[in-house]
């Protein structure tokens, strides 16, 4: 392939995050722009029209499905209680009598002289969505949903599990390379997100969830450590919306894989600070990666970027690389060549490469020969 | 917004048509295939590939298609591309083409939910018109699946289908059960996947006497097509019309808002067809040539799609979330670990397999440097092509719910109309085609892993797609079958050779088979004990009769223990001849299979001798 390469992953520190918060459906919109919202504001909330019950009135009355109408008590547009008589029967000159009764309170939708059905709409349930990051409303979209603006630290994950939260960022281990363990994890980590180095084990999951911890950022899980806290198999990468008492985001990937150092030293620098994050990913249709949102405050809020639309460049010589698949996985580098001759891998393909130096190689090595797919750009 | 391109009839006489573009956007790859007129005949150029862009921070899928062209442009020093689109028709010799035409896959493709009255009748031919359509069956709906009224309306909400194809009575009959299932969808107020402010399209093909009432129901708040139905009879299945609406609604309603598209359609007069419906034409199109029952695979990264002909009938699944890339770990949770290790013939740790195919999914475009790495891919490769194919067969079968007269044969063999009507001793060709079976290094590779993943029964031949072209060549054939036709003889098709596989259970080590044949380089006389597997070289489009005589109560298609003489075509793999008894049963002690998996990858050259040497020692 051609510029067969993946676009790294962001890890900036300090950029203009901007999050659009939508409702599902038409709704109000309850802020302006211009406001000031902290996580918890609600900026939008609408009702989803409530569940259905479908109730069988012909057959329970057995009568024809076209006289259905007749029967009812109630017509289309009624409100109903739970065991209000919504139709009924008589028989043998009123001496016997047959009653349909509602099963739920909410509104006669729909009355079918074809099915001899009757279709009731329970109440709307409220919908409401939060700012989840602070900063300023920046645009309004009427009846739908906002964008919020602020200055921010900005990291991506490569894959995460669980929903949005927020909480203090803590620094369990000391270095990338540290394994986070159930014995680092104490009681007064409750609210906070805790920041491991290269693996994070089972139990120690099972704790961050026992004691309260909202999150878990960390380089790699062993996969069957996820499969025992989720309880199934995850399949297909559409993630987000398990609800496992925790929010957990891999920055490198399965197994045990020490965090970039460049993300673990940018964390570090802002430990203690609030932040946002989501363990929502989609790897097809529409990439959705986890994110680290943290705030800046003050005098941090110097020369922000924009966040960039622009996807980069491409691999050059001196492009700064990460591998990204066996045998160098994890393996930073830069980029010393790029042969324009398809090369033959160990595997006999032909395939597109690029010549690397690895940080791990010492100095005079020969460059890897690495496939162009297997590399990402790491952003400088 | 894209204009409408489903009902563009592209104008143009097939002679003046010298040069050909066709690309596909996949899932994870978008593939330009060029071709060119030379002398008399169409044929392959050049192909150019690149990641598929329809996804964040792209979202545009003409920028993978433009690099996959440009990298042809590249190739062949011919100037395709321009600011605004594709150079057409040509200038001069080096410049534009005759002709472009393109599928496509990418996105998640094209996702269905279908509704039917009766599970196993209306339902599940509704079921089988969607996936003839090379759509993606998201969820079957009907008023006896078991689940509750809000059960189902829960899952509607739930889903973001592209389209909805509800079916249901036989013409004259009763409609309040379709009725039943419109009011459902109505309730349920379905959501488009794709650009929220459209409507959704439904297509109905039911009860002609339901189509006032369905219209009344659904033809405000839907963009509601109605067809003729697809079972107007219980004996009948009419998908044709149902198919079709599909492939318009996906084209005027689906396309059009996906990202990029409605420029895309805009390059093309073609319209666009989903990369399952082209792959299928062409297919379909072997077993008409050759009047042969027919299997077909298009492993992809996202999706297996599943052909076969059988006695002209043909059945295409869409096996949504097994494939080698994005669904790479649908297949580990499908299959589970162990079947999945049962393939790989080095020793590695459960979580180091699992870790990795992890990490294929969430870098999906990445490919094996090491041949670890790729004997893993096909581990998994093999388990994709079992279950899509096991897939395949539920839905392969005749039609349910109509009353059959029963022989006295048939009491005894307990056949019921529920049974797969796919007979493997009845095979006569298996053809595979898609990324990772067009890619492997070695074309023996993949001759093993089409047999290890449908185990073939007595003489099959077997075939690939060369570079993956078989979706490019089937647009094109609706176009101009010349071309298309051409180019698959000659540039597309690549004869494998064929596999002689006898059925049933013999004793470890003692002859299975005796094949003996006259070929031009002599006669052959080969054993072959059972347990093993033997290739035979015979040149690619040599024929030669072999009488094949199996030992015991085995079969190779006379019954239990009878010669049978055939005429087998050759291939660059050869006669592959499969002693391991069917069904195939791998040794259960780890290290017994793993000497296994060694000898019969030995047997193929399937992998560098050395490497096989190598993992051996190990053991």
């Amino acid at each position: 392939m051609g510029e067969a390469y993946t676009p790294g992953l962001k890890v900036k520190k300090s950029l203009v995050v901007r999050r659009t918060r939508k409702l599902p459906i038409k709704g109000e919109t309850l802020v302006k722009e211009g406001d000031n919202v902290r996580t918890d504001t609600i900026v939008a909330r609408t009702h989803v029209p409530g569940d259905l019950q479908i109730v069988r009135v012909a057959q329970i009355l057995g009568i024809e499905l076209e006289d259905t109408e007749k029967y009812m008590v109630l017509k289309a547009g009624d409100y109903v209680k739970k065991d209000d008589v919504i139709a009924k029967s008589t028989s043998f000159f009123g001496l016997f009598k047959t009653f349909v009764k509602s099963p739920v309170e909410g509104m006669i939708e729909h009355v079918s002289n074809v099915t001899g059905q009757v279709v009731i709409r329970e109440p709307p349930i409220p919908v409401e969505v939060k700012a989840y990051i602070p900063g300023t409303v920046v645009n309004v979209f009427p009846e739908e949903g906002v964008t919020i603006e602020t200055p921010a630290a900005f990291i991506q994950g490569i894959f995460g599990i669980g929903g949005e939260t927020q909480g203090k960022l803590l620094m369990v281990a000391d270095s990338p390379e540290d394994a986070l363990t159930a014995d680092l994890i104490k009681p007064d980590h409750k609210g906070k997100i805790l920041v491991g180095g290269s693996l994070v084990t089972g139990d120690a999951l099972h704790k961050a969830v026992k004691v309260g911890a909202q999150g878990v950022i960390v380089g790699g899980i062993d996969d069957k450590d996820l499969v025992e806290l989720l309880g199934y198999e995850i399949g297909v990468a559409i993630t987000g919306h398990e609800d496992v008492g925790i929010t957990l985001i891999l920055t490198e990937g399965f197994g045990k894989m020490p965090m970039s150092k460049r993300t673990f030293a940018l964390l570090k620098s802002l430990e203690g600070k609030q932040a946002s994050i989501s363990g929502a990913t989609q790897i097809r249709a529409g990439v959705i990666r986890p994110e680290i949102i943290i705030p800046l405050e003050g005098r941090e809020i110097r020369k922000v970027g924009e966040e960039e639309e622009i996807p980069s460049k491409g691999l050059e010589p001196g492009t700064r690389i990460r591998v990204i698949r066996e045998p160098y996985f994890g393996a930073l580098g830069r980029v010393v060549s790029l042969p324009v001759e398809l090369q033959k891998a160990e595997t006999e393909s032909y395939v597109r490469v690029l010549e690397a130096k690895l940080e791990t190689q010492p100095a005079g090595a020969k460059p890897v020969v690495i496939p162009r797919a297997n590399v990402e750009i790491i952003e400088e | 917004m894209g204009r409408k391109n489903s009902d563009k009839k592209p104008m143009f006489d097939p002679e003046s048509i010298k040069v050909i573009l066709a690309t596909d956007a996949g899932s994870t790859t978008s593939k330009a295939r060029f071709f060119k007129k030379l002398g008399n005949e169409y044929r392959f150029v050049a192909s150019g590939e690149a990641p598929t862009t329809v996804e964040a921070p792209f979202e545009d899928v003409t920028m993978g298609i433009r690099n996959a062209i440009r990298e042809v442009e590249e190739l062949t020093g011919h100037t395709l591309l321009t600011e605004e689109g594709i150079i057409t028709p040509t200038q001069g010799e080096k410049k534009g083409v005759d002709l472009y035409v393109t599928t496509s896959s990418a996105g998640g493709g094209l996702q269905m939910m279908v509704a039917g009255v009766v599970r196993t009748m209306t339902a599940e031919s509704a079921e089988r018109a969607a996936l003839g359509a090379g759509a993606i069956v998201m969820d079957v709906m009907a008023i006896d699946d078991g689940r509750r009224i809000h059960q189902k309306i829960q899952r509607i909400r739930y889903l973001r289908p592209d389209m909805i194809l509800v079916a249901g009575g036989t013409d004259g009959g009763t409609i309040s059960h379709v009725v039943e299932v419109s009011e459902l969808i109505k309730s349920a107020e379905p959501k488009p996947r794709l650009g929220v402010s459209f409507q959704l399209p439904i297509v109905y093909a039911g009860n002609k006497d339901a189509r006032e009432y369905i219209k009344d129901t659904l033809g405000e708040k839907f963009a509601l097509r109605t067809v003729d139905n697809i079972r107007p009879v219980l004996e009948v299945e009419n998908a044709l019309p149902a198919r079709e609406a599909v492939h318009e609604l996906f084209m005027e309603h689906v396309m059009s808002h996906a990202p990029g598209y409605s420029k895309l359609m805009k390059w093309t007069d073609v319209p666009i067809m989903p990369t399952p419906a082209a792959e299928g034409t062409m297919f379909r199109t072997i077993a008409e040539t050759y009047n042969m029952n027919v299997i077909g695979v298009g492993l992809g990264g996202a999706t297996t799609n599943v052909y076969s002909i059988f006695g002209g009938k043909f059945v295409r699944t869409v096996s949504a979330n097994l494939g080698m890339s994005y669904s790479i770990c649908n297949v580990l949770k499908e299959a589970g670990i162990a079947n999945i290790l049962r393939w790989v013939p080095f020793e590695i740790e459960e979580a180091d397999l699992r870790n990795r195919l992890r990490n294929k999914m969430i870098r999906p475009t990445t490919i094996p440097q090491t041949l670890h790495e790729l004997m893993v891919e096909h581990a998994v490769a093999r388990e994709a092509l079992r279950l899509a194919f096991e897939h395949h067969k539920q839905l392969a079968r005749g039609l349910r719910g109509v009353q059959r007269k029963r022989t006295i044969a048939d009491i005894f063999e307990q056949t019921m109309g529920e049974e797969t009507h796919i007979k493997m001793m009845e095979l006569n060709f298996l053809g595979g085609t898609g990324g990772l079976l067009s890619h492997a290094p070695r074309r023996a590779q993949s001759a093993l892993m089409l047999i290890d993943g449908f185990q073939p029964e007595g003489v099959t031949k077997l075939a690939q797609d060369s570079v993956f072209m078989m979706p490019h060549l089937g647009v094109l054939s609706t176009v101009h079958p010349k071309a298309a036709m051409e180019i698959f003889e000659k540039d597309c098709l690549v004869r494998l050779g064929t596999c002689i596989a006898p059925v049933g259970e013999g004793k470890l080590g003692e002859t299975a088979v005796k094949i003996r044949a006259k070929t031009s380089d002599g006669e052959i006389t080969e054993d072959v004990p059972f347990g093993t597997i033997k290739t035979i070289p015979l040149k690619e489009k040599e024929i030669v009769n072999v009488k094949i005589e199996p030992h015991g109560g085995l079969d190779v298609g006379a019954g239990g223990g009878h010669s049978y003489a055939a005429s087998v075509e050759g291939g660059v793999v050869g006669i592959i001849v499969d002693a391991r008894g069917r069904p195939l049963v791998l040794p259960k002690d780890s290290k017994e299979r793993s000497k296994k998996l060694i000898d019969w990858f030995r047997a193929l050259n399937a992998y560098p001798q050395e490497t096989l040497a190598r993992i051996q020692k190990t053991l």
